[in-house]
Parts: structure tokens; C-alpha cells; sequence
């Protein structure tokens, strides 16, 4: 790979090889790191969930954990995401800071009550907060079949009162929990579970966070801004490289917080190139691409020389077998050959 | 008359009830006048259950009402003010009008609003206390539940956590008969509410829920049991709903020879004349307190119905600490980017 920006050694992308300062780590082990440090940090921080405790969760974001901190802060759960979820909720009203883990992202449909009922809302009518974090494995690509590969943001970005992460970086996997934690109000964080073990950085040995809210210009460009988040952000990073090399020069946006969303980002970006590309691997109809459209034209129309584009999946479920969640996951030729018709246009 | 309660708690209970009856009463004339926006939710017949269920916690228990436990946060100490400006939609209102009849919060009285959805309240009380026992505190939560609420997931899910984490759990099933129109062999197949608690390995008790004095002793018990580790305690609280669902539900589906069976056995009566019969409390005393508690009513109404309406600003504050989240940008009605 010619870009800089982007090193590759075997299956690993890092955004940050030219950095010497601190420590090189995986995206896994970011997550791992920003649990231990904030419950170093804070007694009213614990870990909830199915298998966090003795066994370290089932992707071992909690390994070590109950070994430092015991069996109260890091609680071993019934198989039951509504008891998991609800009693983070009733935790966090009395004060702790529960981070409550669902073993892969799809369960939490066992919870949408009470988040999008209970935790998003109690704010707002009752006046009693609830910082809690849901974090847990989100994404296609490692071939998990329709329930253990889905992007279930969309169900949750249209809920005020929650707020939801999707972090694409090692770097901002660890400022992002952090952040999310300290956070006064719900959090869904949506770690990628395609980059667990595939994505690194060097991440500082003091304490950072990354502030909830705030996207980030991963590739600077003139031509036209590809927005996108998540393990997107590798798909994205690519095709822009390979682009230069035609002599187009694409920006790549990585929102980093789905809600609230980053619009003065998406905005700038768009008013400095003039075209606008949304890239997820999320379904298209009702995906956030769809909402980032309609603001771009609402807002930044005026500066447009070309229509909005989105490369999405297709609206079905995730498939199983390799070839079949290939054809549905958008790749980097899919990108490359709408990015062309885009740049022509 | 055999209870555990000294003479002053029996009064305060007796007036709780009392208030519990009148304040519904109140709210049914200020709904006739279209005064209460929204349904009104009665608790008539039921009134010993909420109230004696909650005079069995202490200072600094955790209570979380379902919508017709209105008794129960009475008990806690929440002003008849506070229930008539929820149901009038007010400024005044502790949800200040973001929220309807109970569903409001009071944490510094340990009462904690339900929200619409039956049983996510078991799972979420599980929560608080077990960040109550984390925090080195010794706190009792109860919680309430109809037979309808029973069928619902999250009833188990938390149910059983709290088992498992064998949490000061005291669930309190109010057996009504009906959920909305739909009655018991509709919804249970089991003998019992209470046999449900077997499954969990919990203790399942059975009282007379029009029997004030009765359900206080099995939720003293069970708050005793719970605060010395024992654990939740499942309380069936065998009643009657004696209205329907809510004020415009005429319960045509209702056996009328049912309601009069169960006029009989109303709870406040009852209590009367066991207070009468026992010598706990002269007629002449009940008659003050009810004169106290109508005139208590009389400004109460009156605040109420001089409280303003809320500000439409409100409409957009409170979604997220961070108010700056909604005032980027998004506040208000949408109406486009020209």
C-alpha cells in the first residue's frame, strides 16, 4: 500500500506507524485496557455480562479483569440480556457505572425495551441520568451468519437520549470507551469485531480520551468526501489510495459517533470538495446514510456538483457462507466503481 | 386485632388509605371536568395492598410503583400536590409535565418512576439495589407487579437475577383479576401467582390483599428476610380491580355480581371496623382525620389547578446532560436547512 498513512504488515492496518511515542496495541486489547484503567480510575465502574468473569468474555475484552478487580466488579450474568441491561440501568440511577457487555451485538435486541424505553428516556422525564455503557461485538466479515454479524445501530441512533460510538481505530477504541464511561448518559459502543485482532496503534501510556461527538478527517482530499465509520474506514482508506494513484484526490470522514451525529464535520467537509460519497456496512434503507444525505442537500446543496451517493449492503440479512457475505458486504472494487462514476459525474 | 404496628403507624396508615380514596376521588371530579389530560388509572378496592405493602419499608428503601399503586407512594411520603399536578400535565408536576400520572421520580424519597412497559421494573430495581449492596448499603427495594405484568419476559429475567444475586428484592404481585379486560385464565395457567416464585428458588406468599393488616405482617416479613440477606421474597396480594382499566372503561366485560361479592370485603371498611371493633380508634378520631385530610385536598386541588401549564421551551431540555448536544443544531421542530 503507497499511502503512508496507512501501513500494512501481513493482515495488520495501523494508521500511526510513524509514531514512536507509546505503546503498539490491538484494537481487542484498547478495549481491554480502557475497561482495567477506568475501573483502576473510578470504584464506581464494574463489568456485567455472560462469561466476563472467570473466562474473560467470549472475544476476551475482559481477560483479567475479575483476577484484579473480583467477582463484584466484574459480575457473571444470568443468559439474559434484559436482566443484564436493566440491571446496569438501575445501577447507574444509584450511582455506579456499570459497562454492560453483550457477548455479540445482535442480543441486544433482547434488550431494546429497556434502552430505547427505559434508559434513553428516564432523563428526560424523570430527571435521573443513566451513565451506563452497553458495549459489545458488532459487524459482518468473519462469516458469522445472520446473528452474529449484524450493525444494529440504526435501531438506536434514531433514539434520543442515547448515544452510540462505532470506532474504527485501536487508538479511538480505548479513548472512546474511556469517554463513554465517564459519559453522564447512555452509550451504545459498538466495537467492530473484524478489527479486533486486525487493526493496531500506538496508543499513549497516559490517560486520553476521545470526546463522544466528534468525527475525523482520516485522509485529506479535494475531489469528493467518502463519510463512513467502523471497519468501513479500512475499505474507505484503500480505495482512496488507490484513487490517488488516477490522480483523485478523495477525503476520507470517520464519523467515530453515530449519535450525535458530527454535521459541522460532515458539512466542512463536503463544502470543501463539493461531492459526497456515505459508506456502511449497515443495510441501505433507513441507514445513516439516508440521514446524512438528507442534511448534506439540506444544508450544504448550494455546494454540491454532483448527487449524494451511498454505497451500502443490500436490505437483506447477513449472510453465512464466505461468497454469499461477500456479495453483501460493500468492498473496496464496489467503492472504487461508484467513487468514479461520482468524480465524472 | 393482632398487628406488630404501634398505635401512631396504625393512624398513619388508616389516613394513607383514607387519602389513597379521596385523592382518586378528587382526581375522578377533575376528570369529569376535563381537567385531567389523559386517562386516569383508579385504584379503588386495592388501596390496602399499595399503602400496607409500603409502610412495611424503612427510611431510605427504594420503591417503584406501577401506575395503580398510587397508595404505595403516598405512603412514602409523596404529597397529594404532586399526583394531582402529574395527572393536570402541570408546570408544578415532579415530571414538570413530561410525563403522566405516576411516572415520575423522587430519588431523595427513594421512589422511582415505572415506565409503560410491564416488568422492565424488576430487572431495573435488581440493578439499584445490587449498586446499593456495592455501595455498602443495606437497602430494601420493593417493586410491583399486576397478573397481567407476570406474563411478560423481563418479569423473569429480572426475577431470576435478583434470585441468583439473591438481592433485597420484595416483588409485590397485586392480584386484581383483570388485566385491562382480560382476566386470569387468560393470562396464567398457574394455580398460584406465587408458585411462580418455585421456579426461582424464592420464597412465594399468598395474603389477603384487602386485609390492611395482613399485608403489612407478610411485608414486614419479607423486607425483614431481604435486609438480613434472605433474598426476594415473591408477595401475591390476592384483590379486586373494582373499575376498569382506566376512567373510560366502562368494564362492561365485568360480572356485576362479582363487584358486589367484593364490595363487601373493601379494604378501607374493613380496616374501620376492625380500628372500631378492636378499640384502636374511636369513630371520632376517624372523622378528624378525615376532615383533616379533605381539608389538606381542598389546597392541594386549588395549587394545582393555579399551576401554570409548562413552558414549550422544556420540550427540547433534559434529553442528554449536555444540553449543547440538542441546541447544535437539531432543537425544535424541524423544518429544514432554507
Amino acid at each position: 500500500m503507497a499511502d503512508p498513512r496507512v501501513a500494512r504488515s501481513g493482515a495488520t492496518l495501523t494508521l500511526t506507524a510513524d509514531a514512536t511515542a507509546g505503546v503498539e496495541i490491538f484494537y481487542l486489547e484498547a478495549i481491554r485496557q480502557a475497561l482495567f484503567e477506568e475501573m483502576e480510575r473510578d470504584e464506581r465502574v464494574f463489568v456485567l455480562g455472560q462469561d466476563v468473569g472467570v473466562y474473560g468474555g467470549a472475544f476476551k475484552a475482559t481477560e483479567g479483569l475479575q483476577e484484579r478487580f473480583g467477582k463484584d466488579r466484574v459480575l457473571d450474568t444470568p443468559l439474559a440480556e434484559e436482566a443484564i441491561v436493566g440491571g446496569a440501568i438501575g445501577a447507574a440511577m444509584r450511582g455506579m457505572r456499570p459497562v454492560a457487555e453483550m457477548q455479540f451485538i445482535d442480543f441486544i435486541s433482547r434488550a431494546f425495551d429497556l434502552l430505547t424505553n427505559f434508559a434513553a428516556k428516564n432523563r428526560y422525564r424523570t430527571g435521573v441520568g443513566v451513565p451506563m455503557v452497553v458495549r459489545g461485538p458488532s459487524g459482518a466479515g468473519v462469516h458469522g451468519g445472520p446473528y452474529h454479524s449484524q450493525s444494529p445501530e440504526m435501531y438506536f441512533v434514531k433514539t434520543p437520549g442515547l448515544k452510540v460510538v462505532a470506532p474504527a481505530t485501536a487508538y479511538d477504541a480505548k479513548g472512546l470507551l474511556k469517554a463513554a464511561i465517564r459519559d453522564d448518559d447512555p452509550v451504545i459502543f459498538l466495537e467492530h469485531k473484524f478489527l479486533y485482532r486486525r487493526v493496531k496503534d500506538r496508543v499513549p501510556e497516559e490517560d486520553y480520551v476521545v470526546p463522544i461527538g466528534k468525527a475525523a478527517v482520516r485522509r485529506a482530499g479535494r475531489d469528493l468526501t467518502i463519510v463512513t465509520y467502523g471497519a468501513m474506514l479500512w475499505t474507505a482508506l484503500e480505495a482512496a489510495a488507490i484513487l490517488a494513484k488516477d490522480g483523485v484526490s478523495a477525503e476520507v470522514l470517520d464519523l467515530r459517533t453515530l449519535l450525535p451525529l458530527d454535521e459541522e464535520a460532515i458539512l466542512a467537509s463536503v463544502r470543501r470538495t463539493g461531492k459526497c460519497l456515505i459508506l456502511h456496512e449497515d443495510t441501505r434503507t433507513g441507514g445513516l446514510g439516508a440521514e446524512i444525505a438528507a442534511t448534506v442537500s439540506e444544508k450544504a446543496f448550494e455546494w454540491l456538483d454532483g448527487p449524494i451517493l451511498r454505497v451500502t449492503a443490500p436490505d437483506t440479512p447477513v449472510p453465512y457462507s464466505p461468497p454469499l457475505e461477500e456479495a453483501f458486504l460493500p468492498n473496496v472494487n464496489t467503492l472504487l466503481a461508484a467513487v468514479r462514476k461520482l468524480v465524472r459525474y | 386485632m393482632t398487628t406488630s404496628l404501634p398505635p401512631q403507624r396504625l393512624a398513619d396508615l388508616y389516613r394513607c388509605m383514607l387519602l389513597n380514596r379521596l385523592l382518586e376521588e378528587r382526581l375522578v371530579h377533575l376528570y369529569r371536568q376535563g381537567k385531567v389530560v389523559g386517562g386516569l388509572y383508579r385504584s379503588l378496592g386495592q388501596e390496602a395492598t399499595s399503602v400496607a405493602t409500603a409502610f412495611a419499608l424503612d427510611e431510605g428503601d427504594l420503591l417503584a410503583p406501577l401506575i395503580r399503586n398510587l397508595g404505595s407512594v403516598l405512603a412514602r411520603g409523596i404529597p397529594p400536590r404532586d399526583i394531582l399536578t402529574q395527572y393536570m400535565a402541570r408546570a408544578t408536576a415532579p415530571s414538570g409535565g413530561k410525563d403522566a400520572n405516576l411516572h415520575f421520580s423522587v430519588p431523595e424519597k427513594g421512589v422511582y418512576s415505572p415506565i409503560a412497559m410491564l416488568g422492565t421494573l424488576v430487572p431495573v430495581v435488581a440493578g439499584m439495589l445490587l449498586a446499593d449492596r456495592m455501595q455498602g448499603k443495606r437497602t430494601v427495594g420493593m417493586t410491583y407487579l399486576g397478573d397481567g405484568g407476570t406474563s411478560v419476559g423481563a418479569f423473569h429475567e429480572g426475577l431470576n437475577f435478583a434470585a441468583v444475586q439473591r438481592l433485597p428484592l420484595v416483588l409485590v404481585v397485586e392480584f386484581n383479576g383483570w388485566a385491562y379486560s382480560t382476566p386470569y385464565e387468560k393470562q396464567c395457567a398457574a394455580r398460584t401467582l406465587a408458585d411462580k416464585a418455585l421456579g426461582y428458588g424464592i420464597p412465594g406468599e399468598v395474603v389477603d390483599g384487602n386485609d390492611a393488616l395482613a399485608v403489612y405482617e407478610a411485608a414486614r416479613a419479607a423486607v425483614n428476610r431481604a435486609r438480613m440477606g434472605g433474598g426476594p421474597t415473591l408477595l401475591e396480594c390476592k384483590t379486586y380491580r373494582m373499575k376498569g382499566h382506566a376512567e373510560h372503561d366502562a368494564q362492561a366485560y365485568v360480572d356485576p355480581k362479582e363487584l358486589t361479592a367484593w364490595r363487601v370485603r373493601d379494604p378501607l371498611a374493613r380496616f374501620e371496623s376492625v380500628l372500631e371493633a378492636s378499640g384502636a380508634m374511636p369513630a371520632a378520631e376517624r372523622h378528624r382525620i378525615h376532615d383533616e385530610v379533605e381539608s389538606q385536598l381542598d389546597k392541594d386541588v386549588a395549587f394545582a389547578e393555579a399551576s401554570p401549564f409548562p413552558d414549550p421551551a422544556l420540550a427540547f431540555r433534559g434529553v442528554y446532560a449536555d444540553e449543547g448536544i440538542l441546541e447544535r443544531g437539531r432543537a425544535g421542530v424541524f423544518t429544514g436547512g432554507l
